[in-house]
């Protein structure tokens, strides 16, 4: 299938054959499903492969609310929750942020806001990029499908929800709460980075819910009913050694063995684990997630307005509000704060684009298999089968890395200044890429710490083990985040930072 | 294929409850921040909504993260003249390059939020209670009030509403008359088609004549008015509670009180009208002004006048039971006094103080508040005050030093009482 679409900035086709769906900035409802057939014809046309969307009109007031709980539609109640609220409430009434166009929901149906405020232009640029942008990577994207259930995630937030009311009701708004504070701060320790998981269901979740309270429980005793006898007391250490190899899901962990935990608070760190899990893709392809709902939103207006079907004022509101999503301010503007995820994720898509139609001839060094093939083909197999990490050690080309001025640094605290290691030369480009990608691999940007050992034969402490990369040691907050593994754990926890070599360089100890 | 949905007339307060969590766990920070506002702000400000802020450290969601040290890689964009091998000095403060790490590296900046004006004064006076106030609202006859409910088909003539009443006569007339006007109309219709014919004569026409009339007596028999008709408004009883109060303000203006302890005592009556306002629709202020006499004076006399000379406490005591004799029968009346001095006074008159109070004002209030400002010694005042609040449970005393004094005093002076 070759797409008859030409080029990144549309040549405006004769007057005569225009007839734009809308003319001014006012939106209604019969128009926004105008616009969402045209939208979704022309997406069909390039192959997108979406779940069905329901579009939400939400006022700016709902937006805030939805907001505050991390997107989800429907949340357990926290205080954090609050915390954001009134946070993106005063930003927003300050006037020192606009809200964002959309938030959109890996769900089926997809949900995607819009909010009422936004003029048709922006409610034509949100529908193309959530509910064909995303809403495609959501269904196409192997992690999503691998780690996310859409069809039962929000009757699983249903039953989170209820569950956890029902506990506070039960067990008090403080321990519900307390429970919550310690397992929101092991989330990131709360996700199986190599295993796969099973999918998440409210019929299976209540089904065996109560079975698996018992369950669970008659696990943890027979782990804790080996303990000492006098006779044998005198094993070997080394045999008895509990987990037997390291464990890197902390939170799964402490829901399965935590000596102490009643069944409902096993339950809850498992809800927490879950959700932890449904968003863990999310955060691993943020760069590919906004960048490919970027290019789509651009590609899906612009072929629009080819036909004829928009107006120039409204082509000039979207470049605008477009430009400015994509944006790189360079790092040393004051406006800089990170690679932003739209400017690099929709370049890449665009220049992948590129490489396909127009290859140069370093492209076809650099890219053999992509140079001249069908772009849509090869974007769509991108999409699907990678995370960011992978994605920008596959696809960031040396055009781009001359476009953004990419540069590397290497910040070693035993040495006085920061050395400049790669710059957008020949003799750079491959260590750039590397270190860009490293960048997005969340395994080098979060502490890996590993569950070591438990002491089931003496004090039942537990010990934690912080594999040390490149020297870097554990932040400020150690302290407190061991206080909050002890109390899911209900012993002694400790912490070592070891080296490569095992060369243990920091202990921190949370008694009970 | 795709929904479109309108949602903006579902809910918007779905953050309500994770607000409410959220304040209730910073519940501390935030009453210090209150308490910090009073002592800090103009009079005139205290009403309304309040910024709170609290260090974000102490409401930081921790999570484990690298810390300084090591050896980090970076990848930067907008290269401007770097080639490789370049050595550069660390940005300040690590910004900059830094940045490219996590979302643990947030500004320690605090965290500011806004109060609406209820949230605010809540904090303010939680745990509070006005002492005996159930038990005065609970014991007392609950004076009634007749309050308009509606109409109701019985009732005493008096109570008669006459334009109720005709209008559903109206409508029982028009009912009742339905039937038969339209059979009328119907018989009139036919017999004059027959009379048009020249069949006037008829005996078909007799028979209409006959309806005829026996459709007018039909309607000549409904009734103008009925007593079904009649509507009575209906009045009924409404419990108020005795809601008013009258608060005074008793200050001693003599030579020793300066611009600073009026200030104290001011926030201190502040306050004391503020948390009344909140359990009476109505209250009056009286000012109290005294050094050797005592003159009833205007708010902004009571604050700004100073006089020179001696003190005689009893003067503003013996007034105030005045104007309580003149104006606020206590049988209507909730009454509450405060008094701020520095303690000074005629020796000779505390005991005399101390009789007034027990004897005549204290029966008839329901609390007395004394606060001694910046006093250095207790002086005989003082040690007066204590018997009558050994002898009075209406009665309270403190002493206050500085202006961060004043929110744990009031609430030390009407924290709720244990039944």
């Amino acid at each position: 299938m070759e797409p008859e679409m030409e080029s990144d900035i549309a040549p405006i086709p004769p007057v005569a054959s225009r007839q734009p769906l809308s003319e001014g900035s006012e939106w209604g409802f019969e128009l926004l499903d105008r616009y969402d057939r045209e939208i979704a014809r022309v997406a069909a046309h390039y192959g997108l492969d979406t779940y069905p969307s329901q579009i939400e009109i939400i006022t700016s007031e709902q937006m805030i609310d939805a907001y505050s709980s991390v997107g989800m539609p429907v949340g357990y109640h926290h205080w954090s929750y609050g915390k954001q609220f009134l946070a993106t409430q005063k930003g927003y009434k300050r006037g020192q942020m606009g809200l964002a166009y959309e938030i959109v929901i890996n769900s089926s149906p997809c949900i995607a806001y819009l909010m009422e405020e936004n003029t048709m232009t922006m409610q034509a640029l949100v529908i193309a990029h959530a509910a064909y942008g995303h809403n495609s990577f959501f269904k196409g994207n192997y992690l999503f499908r691998t780690w996310t259930d859409a069809e039962g995630i929000l009757d699983y937030l249903v039953f989170a929800r209820n569950y956890i009311a029902d506990c506070e009701q039960r067990h008090g708004e403080e321990a519900v709460e307390e429970l919550l504070d310690s397992c929101h701060a092991l989330m990131n320790l709360g996700v199986d980075r190599y295993k796969r998981p099973t999918r998440l269901s409210m019929a299976k979740e209540q089904l065996r819910q109560t079975e698996r309270e018992a369950y669970l429980q008659s696990q943890v005793n027979d782990l804790w009913r080996t303990l000492p006898t006098r006779q044998a007391a005198g094993q070997e250490k080394l045999a008895a050694r509990f987990p037997s190899e390291p464990q890197e899901n902390l939170l799964y962990f402490i829901e399965k063995n935590a000596p102490r935990l009643e069944p409902w608070q096993r339950e809850i760190v498992r809800i927490v684990r879950k959700i932890a899990q449904y968003f863990y893709p999310q955060r691993q392809t943020q760069v590919m997630n906004e960048g490919w709902a970027t290019f789509w939103h651009y590609t899906l207006l612009n072929h629009l307005y080819e036909e004829g079907k928009l107006t120039d004022g409204f082509m000039m509101e979207f470049l605008q509000s477009h430009t400015n999503v994509v944006y790189q301010p360079p790092y040393n503007s004051r406006h800089y704060n990170g690679i932003n995820p739209y400017a690099l994720g929709f370049a890449m898509f665009t220049d992948l684009r590129r490489i396909c139609e127009h290859p140069t001839e370093e492209d076809h060094r650099w890219f053999p298999e992509l140079a001249g093939s069908d772009w849509v083909k090869s974007l769509d197999f991108a999409m699907r089968n990678f995370k960011d990490e992978s994605f920008i050690a596959q696809y960031l080309s040396p055009k781009l890395i001359r476009d953004f001025k990419l540069f590397t640094m290497v910040d070693d605290d035993t040495e006085e200044k920061l050395e400049v290691t790669a710059i957008h030369d020949d003799a750079g480009y491959r260590a750039v890429r590397q270190q860009l990608a490293e960048q997005y691999n969340l395994g080098n940007r979060e502490p890996n710490i590993q569950v070591y050992e438990v002491d089931v034969f003496g004090n039942r402490s537990l010990s934690l083990r912080h594999y040390m990369h490149d020297r870097r040691p554990l932040g400020e907050s150690t302290p407190e985040m061991l206080r909050h593994v002890a109390r899911l754990w209900g012993y002694t926890v400790r912490i070592d930072s070891v080296d490569q070599d095992g060369v243990s360089h920091m202990t921190a100890v949370s008694e009970v | 294929m795709n929904r479109l949905v309108d949602r903006r007339l579902s809910g918007k307060n779905r953050s309500a409850v994770n607000r409410q969590r959220f304040l209730r766990r910073f519940k501390a920070q935030i009453r210090k921040a209150a308490s910090d506002v009073v002592s800090g702000r103009k009079v005139t400000d205290l009403e309304r909504g309040e910024k709170i802020s609290i260090p974000s450290k102490d409401l930081s969601e921790p999570i484990f993260h690298h810390g300084p040290g090591g050896r980090r890689n970076i990848v930067l964009p907008g290269n401007r003249d770097f080639v490789t091998g370049d050595r550069v000095d660390r940005p300040e403060g690590g910004g900059g390059a830094g940045s490219g790490g996590g979302p643990a590296d947030e500004s320690m900046d605090d965290f500011v939020f806004e109060l609406s004006k209820e949230e605010f004064m809540d904090y303010f006076f939680q745990d509070l209670a006005l002492p005996d106030l159930v038990k005065k609202q609970l014991a007392a006859v609950p004076e009634v009030k007749k309050a308009r409910a509606g109409f109701v088909s019985q009732g005493n003539p008096s109570n008669l509403h006459v334009v109720r009443s005709m209008k559903q006569a109206i409508g029982r007339r028009l009912a009742m008359a339905a039937g038969p006007r339209d059979a009328l109309r119907e018989a009139e219709e036919k017999l004059a088609e027959l009379e048009a014919n020249g069949l006037g004569a008829s005996t078909e026409a007799d028979e209409l004549r006959e309806e005829i009339a026996s459709f007018k007596a039909r309607l000549a028999a409904v009734p103008f008015i009925d007593t079904w008709d009649l509507r009575y408004a209906n009045r009924v009883d409404q419990p108020t509670p005795s809601s008013q109060a009258v608060m005074f303000c008793l200050m001693d203006v003599s030579g020793s009180m300066d611009e600073d302890r009026k200030n104290i005592a001011k926030r201190f009556f502040m306050l004391l009208y503020l948390f009344l306002t909140k359990s009476y629709e109505r209250i009056d202020v009286v000012f109290i002004r005294h050094h050797t006499v005592a003159k009833e004076v205007d708010e902004e006399d009571f604050f700004s006048s100073r006089e020179s000379g001696g003190t005689v406490v009893s003067s503003a005591l013996e007034l105030m039971h005045d104007i309580i004799r003149e104006r606020y029968p206590s049988a209507n009346w909730n009454i509450y006094a405060a008094q701020a001095s520095d303690g000074d006074n005629w020796q000779d008159d505390s005991p005399r103080c101390r009789e007034l109070l027990l004897q005549s004002i204290l029966p008839l209030t329901q609390y007395f508040a004394y606060v001694e400002i910046e006093a250095e010694e207790p002086q005989s005042l003082w040690h007066e005050y204590e018997r009558v609040k050994a002898a009075s449970p209406r009665f309270a005393m403190q002493r206050i030093l500085t202006l961060e004094d004043i929110y744990p005093v009031f609430r030390e002076l009407f924290r709720k009482k244990v039944a």
